[in-house]
């Protein structure tokens, strides 16, 4: 690992490779913060609340067509031969197209790219897109798929993964090097053998995180015009517009310049739009070819085809602990069902592995996951990618430990603290850590010294802790130049408008760009606009995926913000006759710091620094430091800074039924610095609810023919006003050096430690470890039933009640396949 | 396709609107294809979501298993219908001022759910909020602001209610603690 020497400035390409990382540290420009950390609303939600702010779907073009896939009813099978002649001829539909006119295959990870806008040849799951139809309605769209002819050759389906590894016969990707291995990680940091071996305590235990869903309310949904121009755009419900832009450019075979990509309002996403899709490609292809508009609206059933929800994964996990509570060493073994295709699957391989080295020091590890394919709907990135699922399994393990050490889980957690300004096992630079003050908060904030096992029968307390990247150092297709850019224009009205790649997906980055730009030019937050996410009116930002975007969006526009900011304070300070630092800039005015009387409005004062100077505009950009362990794969994961979450769950398990109630979820997130705290909770809140419905309620299930058993939002249930916990988040700052004014994410780390705190609230509540998500009343009375045996049989007599003695049995397992 | 086609005499926000629109159409499809009121939302088209709620006669009514036939006679509100000449309802600025706002997809559908609850109960608990939005799915919150934000305009409107409209906009904004 090195720091590297980086530039001050990237004037001259050619020496500096690499454009810098500039970061600003936490102060205010200012004396004082007067926009950030305020508890503003968001710049967008007036609109959201009226039904004005516009989703993709709410577009609509003069002449605009329709379109409709067609997807396979076999999960594995050859296609022997399409005839859409009887489709185009029905009258109403205007375009078809079949994968053979758009063979290109894409991907999001440029060395996977697997994939087609329709089938090429074969098709890999029951879901998978096979033609696409325009028409004047969809009525005649929908008609016009059951025109289309497909002769199919059916070839054996694999839908368990361990099958999928073992089989060499049945190949579902041709040409794939290893079989039906999309990726395969060993890597192995310290003697983790050694350490196991001179453990005072070892638990060995297998664990099954099931399959779950995005679910966002707004499907996907594209809009595609090809202009007289030439000009092709595409309005879509994407969270990576630039990498969309890229992909249409290459499977189209379309100069990049003549491809406009814009995502406008979105209706939630979760990692689930951070694909390119089928139907976006499909939509530009139909609006070349008939040069009319085209949508296509995926329906709630097709949103559970395209899928790249969580990743089931079967884990045995083997960790040790000295008798003192120091966690010695992990050695896990990962099975990752990918489905069919490759998705982010590269980084969900290595993110099973690489995002468990904190918050707790852990001096030796090993992992070792591999990922397959099955012919089911593909997974990829959900909140908290790929590393919800082992985080599950190793908080649950160190409750089990601490048991057997005869220590509070929290002391234990506390004890295992890694600190702040330290480097992992697996060479991640950790900066600012505030997970020990996350920790004392949910301790206090649930009662748990004073209430933990004294809740009584069937009740009790558990809790968790975890971390998060705040983006990462691995750009996703190799390039020098930053990660995030900004772009500002001034107008003479006073109004400053702010040009940004991110993707505003509802978790207000929007409203984190004005706040931070507003904060640097003294404005208030209503005279900054922000335009976003256009690849024609904004710098390149690549997207809201990893929590990247407060950190570097951020950044960024700090450093484009504070360039203006020096040029109206120099040309303020001129006209008065005062040196710069004199003039602040504050609340829509400059004024002089030494005499109050003396001020001018924002508007004036840009005047005054448009006549000296020019029109004023400036750029800004962010990228990461060198970061990562010095082998292969040590980059993905490398983040320049983490955030850290502790939660408490309280547990009501009906010890009759097996039903478990969670009345209350404590979540405390270190978030550096909170830039709008309401925006804060309300990720905090969101997380851990999406946490709460994997545990009891979600489940992608696929079944024995590979058909996905509950694509609709009756059967796949997602919490609704009645079932959820009362949600209560609190905030720890602990300012990160490199952060916008000290902030890091707060979006998908909160998730994580709220599965696994319910699972050890059960255990404390009666007894019982379930290892086998999700946690249904079948699971939950087959374990309270096996432990009744297995107590019975020892001549314990251990009540339901909340307590530390050792032992429970493990969950049974009752659930369907995924 | 040769769907019949009807004329539809609709009272859509105030106004009696005549619709040229298949007889087979949900009033879903009426008032975002047709009236270009997209602010009423589709998320699954089958009744399980809540995201196309809109009042019908003041009560709170799926418009994606409405027909829009069933809906001659009646008063539709959509979300936009709830800003008026004197600004928007006083749930459209508690969700704003409570952070309930997020991706913002499902909200026209839960805050008109949400008024049609406080007309009938305009002192509803948060146990009786919970029930009464319970057909609303949101993915972005976990409903905690959600139900701030029903219970600021609870308050706000008591408050209304003791000491004349004036006291809305001021209540709401207090309680709120924020400035923008």
């Amino acid at each position: 690992m090195s720091a590297g020497k980086l530039p001050a400035d990237r004037a001259d390409p050619l020496q500096h490779a690499r454009s810098p990382n500039r970061t600003f540290g936490p102060q205010p420009p200012g004396a004082q913060f007067e926009v950030v950390g305020k508890r503003s609303r968001k710049v967008d939600a007036a609109g959201k609340a009226t039904g004005e702010a516009r989703y993709t779907d709410d577009l609509a073009l003069p002449g605009m067509l329709h379109g409709k896939t067609l997807r396979s009813p076999h999960p594995h099978a050859r296609i022997k031969r399409i005839d859409t002649a009887k489709a185009e001829a029905l009258p109403g539909v205007l375009g078809v197209v079949t994968g053979a006119e758009m063979p290109v295959r894409f991907g999001v990870i440029p060395w996977t790219q697997d994939e087609t806008a329709l089938a090429v040849d074969k098709v890999r799951f029951i879901g998978d897109p096979v033609a696409a139809v325009a028409a004047v309605d969809e009525e005649t769209a929908q008609a016009a798929l059951r025109l289309i002819e497909v002769d199919y050759e059916l070839l054996t389906p694999l839908f368990d993964p361990a099958e999928a590894l073992a089989r060499k016969d049945v190949v579902i990707h041709e040409g794939n090097k290893h079989g039906n291995v999309t990726k395969e990680v060993l890597l192995e940091f310290g003697d983790p053998d050694g350490a196991l071996a001179r453990s005072d305590f070892v638990v060995e235990d297998d664990y099954e995180f099931h399959g779950t869903a995005h679910a966002p309310i707004e499907t996907h949904v594209a809009l595609a015009r090809y202009g007289s121009d030439g000009v092709l755009t595409l309005w879509s419900a994407t969270q990576i517009p630039h990498y969309v832009h890229r992909e249409l450019a290459r499977v189209l075979d379309l100069p990049a310049p003549q491809i406009r990509v814009i995502q406008p309002h979105l209706g939630g996403a979760f990692g689930g739009k951070s694909d390119p899709f089928s139907l976006e490609f499909c939509a530009a292809k139909l609006a070349i070819k008939t040069r009319r508009p085209v949508k296509f609206l995926y329906t709630r059933e097709e949103e559970f085809y395209a899928h790249r929800g969580r990743h089931p994964m079967q884990m045995r996990f083997k960790t040790g602990m000295t008798k003192d509570g120091r966690l010695t060493a992990v050695d896990s073994k990962i099975l990752i069902d990918g489905g069919a295709y490759s998705s982010f699957g590269l980084v969900t391989t290595y993110y099973s592995g690489q995002l468990l080295t904190g918050p707790h020091d852990l001096p030796n590890y090993r992992f070792h996951s591999t990922r397959v394919f099955t012919n089911k709907p593909p997974c990829g990135p959900k909140r908290g990618h790929g590393s919800v699922q082992p985080r599950f399994a190793l908080e649950v393990q160190l409750d089990r430990l601490a048991e057997k050490a005869g220590l509070d889980p929290i002391e234990v957690r506390r004890r295992n603290f890694q600190g702040a300004y330290t480097t992992t096992v697996n060479g991640q630079r950790v900066t600012s850590n505030g997970f020990d003050q996350c920790l004392a908060q949910v301790e206090a904030a649930s009662g748990w010294k004073a209430r933990r096992g004294k809740l009584g029968r069937g009740k009790g307390l558990g809790c968790a802790g975890s971390m998060y990247i705040s983006g990462t150092n691995y750009c996703v297709y190799p390039n020098d130049m930053p990660q995030a850019g900004i772009q500002i224009k001034v107008d003479r009205s006073g109004l400053v408008t702010v040009f940004s790649g991110a993707s505003d997906i509802g978790q207000g980055s929007n409203t984190v760009v004005a706040t931070i730009v507003a904060e640097e030019l003294g404005l208030r937050l209503e005279d900054v606009r922000v335009v976003a996410a256009d690849s024609d009116l904004c710098p390149v930002d690549l997207g809201a995926y990893s929590s990247r975007i407060t950190f570097m969006v951020g950044n960024a526009a700090i450093h484009a913000a504070r360039k203006l900011r020096k040029l109206v304070q120099q040309a303020v300070a001129e006209e008065w006759g005062v040196a710069p630092e004199r003039v602040a800039l504050a609340g829509g005015f400059a004024f002089d710091l030494e005499e109050r009387a003396r001020v001018v409005s924002s508007a004036k004062a840009f005047h005054l620094a448009e006549a000296k100077f020019e029109t004023l505009g400036a750029t800004g950009s962010y990228n990461t430091p060198n970061l990562g362990g010095d082998y292969r794969g040590g980059t993905i994961g490398a983040s320049p800074a983490y955030s850290f979450t502790a939660c408490v769950a309280e547990v009501d398990v009906d010890l009759e039924t097996g039903e478990v109630r969670v009345p209350h979820v404590w979540t405390s997130h270190d978030c550096g610095r909170a830039l709008n705290p309401v925006l804060v909770e309300g990720q905090i809140e969101g997380s851990a609810y999406m946490g709460f419905g994997e545990v009891f309620l979600e489940s992608h299930a696929v079944n024995q023919y590979g058909l996905t058993t509950r694509p609709n939002l009756l059967d796949y249930t997602i919490p609704t006003a009645l079932d959820c916990p009362e949600f209560h988040a609190s905030i720890v700052e602990s300012l990160d050096p490199e952060g916008p004014y000290g902030a890091k994410e707060a979006g998908e780390g909160p998730l994580h430690p709220t599965i696994p705190a319910i699972a050890n609230a059960i255990h404390d509540a009666c007894g019982i470890w379930l290892t086998k998500l999700p946690f249904t009343p079948a699971k939950v009375l087959a374990a309270l039933q096996a432990k009744a045996k297995a107590d019975a049989a020892s001549g314990g007599t251990r009540g339901g009640a909340s307590g530390g003695a050792s032992g429970g049995a493990l969950g049974g397992d009752q659930g369907g396949k995924r | 396709m040769t769907a019949e086609t009807r004329i539809l005499r609709l009272h859509v926000n105030g106004s009696d609107v005549d619709v040229a629109a298949p007889s087979h159409w949900t009033l879903l499809e009426v008032v975002r294809y047709r009236l270009g009121l997209t602010g009423t939302k589709q998320g699954c088209d089958k009744g399980d979501c809540g995201a196309c709620t809109l009042l019908v006669d003041g009560r709170a009514r799926l418009s994606c298993i409405t027909l829009a036939g069933d809906a001659v006679g009646h008063r539709v509100t959509t979300i936009e219908g709830l800003v008026t000449k004197d600004g928007l309802d006083l749930l459209q600025r508690t969700f704003d001022e409570a952070g309930a706002l997020q991706c913002g997809f499902c909200q026209p559908g839960m805050i008109v759910a949400a008024r049609a609850c406080l007309d009938a109960k305009p002192e509803a608990t948060r146990a009786e909020v919970k029930e009464a939005l319970a057909s609303n799915l949101c993915r972005c919150t976990g409903y905690t602001k959600i139900f701030e934000a029903v219970e600021q305009a609870v308050r706000a409107g008591r408050a209304a209610h003791t000491n004349g409209p004036a006291s809305l906009v001021g209540d709401s904004a207090a309680l709120a603690g924020g400035r923008r």
